[in-house]
């Protein structure tokens, strides 16, 4: 039951096989038995998640179900939850419980989908290893003391070992791609604009972006099919029309411009990455494809321009956790002083310590230029690049990341060496375009990912990619249990 | 020494939407503490701002009022501080492209000369909350109604030379403000709420001195206090070979003595960067058109039409034409009393020395423009005489009565215009001055025109006060005369 898919799952619950109730039971039972090894979820919602698949199987007889009527998943515990505590990972929200659904909480909800938890992520998304949450850091199901990525590590390993079909997840760097390569699964980061932020705990405004996984490129079209789209109470929202993002996946990839920029294959990549993304990209030919090489002349300037915006804007985003009307607050605080700096000190950890530092400085007098209106300046020329790119080609295509899961401690204690994990997804975060990262083959007998970059609003043509290639590949279907 | 005073200011017009800058909840002013503040208000982890078309449409008003350029992409950036009123820990506000461009106001000083007030620009934010420290033991209680309703702030040039001209001044845009219909302006409840910069320099110099900012006046009265205080408080220092240290003052009205807030040294480094949850507000033609066709009759065309329909003369034209309200209440009083001239002066004359010396706002005034029109009415047809008038008038202010006749005869103040028992009063007058009747007779014209008063009173006081002057006068002059 657990090894089947979204699609799957949807037509046993239409065809009667199974109900909901048993769909619920049968994955709670497997978090109740596995995550101890794998630490997932920080909230495991059994008995709302019960009433709800009672809801959908009431709702299904009616005959007003959809295609996510009953079908268990987990929210990363960045997007609120009325009534559930949403932590975002970090001892500041570790009480927290919204008195309002995110809007993608909300869609989800009114599609009947079943949310069985909260899960595991780097603290206020800002890490690539999911080892700096509060509640404790996530394990790779592919192999012990191996980091899943981050910061939707607990999605992505959950969506690993089969405790969910399939989860939310949130990208501002490539908290979505990077966990997913890393663990063996498909995930999507959409254009920015697509799914609402509205809320979606803000780490940095301008780049975060909500997005899906799952184990096919065909669950990511049908997750995206509800969580995408308009919403008044998100100006950053864009107004445009929602396709069915299945009814292209089985279109035939004959004359798909392929581009592989020449900065992402230099002699920087290992040879392993690169054969796993070459051969990948032979099957694409085989599948009527072109390949051909562009440049992105600005690609190693994104990391830095990257690391003064996404701090620049967590210090102001993170202000609002002052102990004052919510969250955590210090013991017996002295004055206002003190109430703001035990509290923050004592509530945060350290990497969201070291941004906010990092862009507050970013922002200060006599430094903004030289750091935030530059980063502004190199984040146009990278955006440039991308529109130069896709006049040349349909999508691009590089390794989601540098090499597989590391070992947990690995690179915790040099924050550059970690940052240098998203130095493939970052640019197209800085440029607001929609990436997927699809299953492309092992390393050292952990998962690695392909990554594939569009034009905005692509999401149709990306998974129509990824899609053909899972009709000719099993990457996707690897279990870390075999 | 001779010194120039310099006067800057920068007023906090709250905008009278139904609905905050960026949430839905209600602006309205005095409900229970917290009661209006939804989780954008209280910034909740993930909630976004939506702005407020309307208040865009306010600004615009007041953009064109004052012939200003309006900026047709304005942006709204951060202004980063903690403190426990400011939810967020910024306030989202206005900097590099404010929505109102350079404008001007021409104000009409007492002495008849029009002073022309540059405004620099004009920007949209929100408001904070309040901050109360009674009552609550040594803490302080937090009360957010107030955060998000939107703000324009108004800053002048320093063109204001005296404490009376930035009070004309004031005057001037209150009026304004509530012409257009886009504030309230009740001060009482911080409506309208002024900072002077104030300066001093050797008379005559170029340079300007340094200046001080004293914040949060909400009264004419104590921002006149609060200017005369500084630059007292300034000629002082200067006087002693002192110098003026730039900083944030506080004027308290009651003690009418200032203390320093904090200096420049001591300033906030606001690290202002565009806010990443609103995209840059572009304004088309319509908009601003529409809002052109919203603007309703401004107090300079009012002044024109008051002088041509009523004859009045320029200053008290500018005088009853400047707040929407004293032309509402000086129209109404004209609709019932017919002379206006008449009409002006008690509206200007006692009416306003009235509200003067009670310190109240003509929004609290008891009388009605029916009573002020009846009692001119009454004036004018001889019933009362103006002193009679004033005791008609007490009554009115009081509460003695409602009825402006009734009043006139519960207190007896109806004069005699009874020809017949006038004329018999004057005979006995007449009979004991025989002295001062031969005075007159051989005095010459101009001569005469003083004597009379020598017979009006013995006049007045044998009527007991009820005798019409007018007529006695008539009556007077024919039997001197004779």
């Amino acid at each position: 039951m657990h090894n089947k898919t979204v699609a799957q799952l949807s037509h046993a619950l239409e065809s009667g096989e199974v109900s909901s109730v048993e769909l619920a039971t049968h994955f709670l039972e497997r978090i109740r038995l596995q995550d101890n090894r794998y630490n997932s979820f920080i909230t495991v919602t059994e008995e709302a998640a019960l009433a709800d698949a009672r809801a959908a199987d009431e709702r299904r007889k009616q005959g007003n179900a959809t295609p996510w009527t009953g079908i268990p998943f987990a929210h990363k515990d960045i997007f609120c939850t009325e009534g559930v505590r949403t932590t975002c990972g970090s001892k500041m929200l570790e009480n927290f419980v919204p008195p309002y659904d995110a809007t993608v909480t909300r869609k989800l909800r009114e599609a009947g989908a079943v949310c069985l938890g909260k899960t595991n992520m780097d603290e206020f998304a800002m890490g690539s290893s999911s080892e700096s949450s509060y509640f404790g850091a996530t394990t790779n199901p592919w192999g012990e003391r191996r980091v899943p990525g981050g910061s939707s590590g607990g999605s992505a390993a959950a969506v690993a070992a089969r405790l969910v079909p399939a989860a939310t997840a949130t990208d501002t760097g490539g908290s979505i791609r990077q966990p997913a390569a890393l663990c063996g699964i498909t995930g999507l980061k959409p254009t920015y604009g697509r799914v609402s932020r509205y809320g979606m705990i803000a780490f940095a405004s301008s780049l975060d972006q909500g997005g899906t996984m799952a184990r096919t490129a065909e669950d990511n079209a049908l997750m995206l099919n509800v969580m995408a789209g308009f919403d008044p109470k998100d100006s950053t929202s864009i107004d445009r029309e929602v396709p069915d993002y299945t009814a292209s996946l089985n279109d035939s990839l004959k004359g798909l411009r392929i581009g592989l920029p020449k900065e992402y294959f230099t002699d920087q990549l290992s040879s392993e990455m690169n054969n796993v993304v070459r051969e990948a990209i032979r099957e694409y030919e085989k599948l009527g494809a072109t390949v051909q090489e562009i440049s992105l002349p600005h690609a190693d300037l994104a990391i830095a321009a990257y690391y003064v915006i996404a701090p620049a804007e967590c210090s102001a985003n993170l202000s609002r956790f002052d102990g004052v009307r919510y969250g955590y607050r210090c013991e017996a605080p002295r004055d206002l002083m003190d109430l703001y700096t035990r509290t923050r000190a004592e509530g945060f950890g350290a990497e969201v310590k070291r941004r906010i530092l990092v862009g507050t400085y970013a922002l200060s007098a006599g430094y903004f230029d030289a750091y935030y209106l530059k980063a502004q300046k190199v984040r146009r020329l990278i955006q440039q690049d991308f529109i130069n790119a896709f006049k040349q080609v349909d999508v691009i295509m590089s390794p989601t990341t540098p090499s597989p899961a590391f070992i947990q401690g690995e690179k915790t204690d040099d924050p550059v060496t970690m940052y240098l994990e998203d130095i493939f997804t970052i640019s197209t975060n800085l440029a607001g375009l929609p990436a997927m990262s699809v299953p492309a083959g092992l390393m050292e007998g952990l998962p690695v990912g392909l990554q594939i970059i569009g034009d905005y609003f692509s999401e149709a043509r990306l998974l129509n990619a990824a899609h053909q290639y899972q009709q000719v590949t099993d990457w996707h279907q690897l279990s870390p249990d075999a | 020494m001779q010194w120039d005073i310099v006067i800057g200011l920068e007023i906090h017009v709250q905008l009278a939407t139904k609905t905050k800058i960026f949430s839905g909840t209600s602006t309205a002013y005095g409900a229970e503490p917290n009661s209006q503040a939804s989780a954008v208000d209280l910034a909740m982890p993930g909630t976004l701002p939506v702005a407020n078309e309307q208040a865009f449409k306010y600004a615009v008003m007041f953009g064109l009022a004052v012939d200003a350029e309006i900026c047709r992409r304005s942006v709204f950036e951060r202004k980063n501080y903690f403190y426990p009123d400011l939810p967020k820990g910024y306030q989202t506000t206005q900097l590099e492209r404010p929505i109102v461009g350079p404008g001007h106001v021409d104000v009409e000083l007492a002495d008849g000369s029009t002073k022309r007030v540059r405004i620099h620009h004009a920007h949209l934010e929100e408001d904070a909350g309040k901050s109360l420290h009674e009552d609550f033991h040594g803490m302080t209680g937090i009360d957010l109604n107030r955060a998000g309703t939107p703000l324009i702030e108004v800053v002048t040039e320093p063109d204001m030379r005296s404490a009376e001209e930035a009070v004309a001044f004031a005057r001037k845009l209150h009026g304004l403000v509530t012409s257009l219909g886009i504030c309230d302006g009740n001060m009482s409840e911080g409506s309208l709420r002024f900072d002077v910069n104030v300066s001093l320099k050797p008379a005559g110099d170029e340079t300007l001195g340094t200046r001080t900012e004293t914040k949060n006046l909400n009264s004419f009265r104590f921002m006149e206090q609060a200017i005369h205080h500084e630059v007292e408080r300034q000629m002082d220092i200067l006087e002693d070979g002192g110098r003026i240290v730039q900083e944030t003052r506080l004027y308290n009205g009651d003690t009418q003595q200032s203390r320093s807030m904090r200096s420049k040294e001591e300033a906030n480094d606001y690290r202002y960067f565009p806010c990443p949850d609103l995209l840059p507000v572009e304004l088309d033609d319509a908009f601003i058109e529409d809002a052109r066709s919203r603007l309703p009759e401004l107090p300079d065309a009012r002044k024109a039409r008051f002088q041509s329909d009523y004859g009045l003369t320029d200053y008290d034209a500018s005088l009853l034409s400047s707040s929407a309200r004293m032309a509402a209440l000086f129209e109404e009083t004209v609709s019932h009393g017919k002379d206006a001239k008449l009409a002006a002066n008690w509206l200007l004359g006692e009416l306003s020395a009235r509200l003067n010396s009670e310190d109240r706002e003509l929004a609290d005034c008891p009388l009605t423009g029916g009573q002020l029109g009846a009692l001119i009415l009454r004036i004018s047809d001889g019933t009362v005489s103006s002193t009679g008038a004033k005791k008609v008038f007490e009554g009115l202010w009081t509460g003695e009565g409602s009825d402006v006749d009734e009043l006139i005869d519960a207190k007896g103040l109806k004069q005699v215009s009874d020809t017949g028992a006038l004329e018999k009063i004057v005979e006995e007058v007449l009979a004991g001055m025989g002295e001062q009747i031969a005075q007159y007779q051989e005095a010459d014209e101009k001569k005469r025109k003083k004597l009379m008063g020598g017979f009006m009173g013995p006049l007045m006081k044998a009527s007991k006060g009820q005798g019409n002057p007018k007529l006695f006068n008539e009556i007077l002059k024919k039997k001197l005369e004779r």
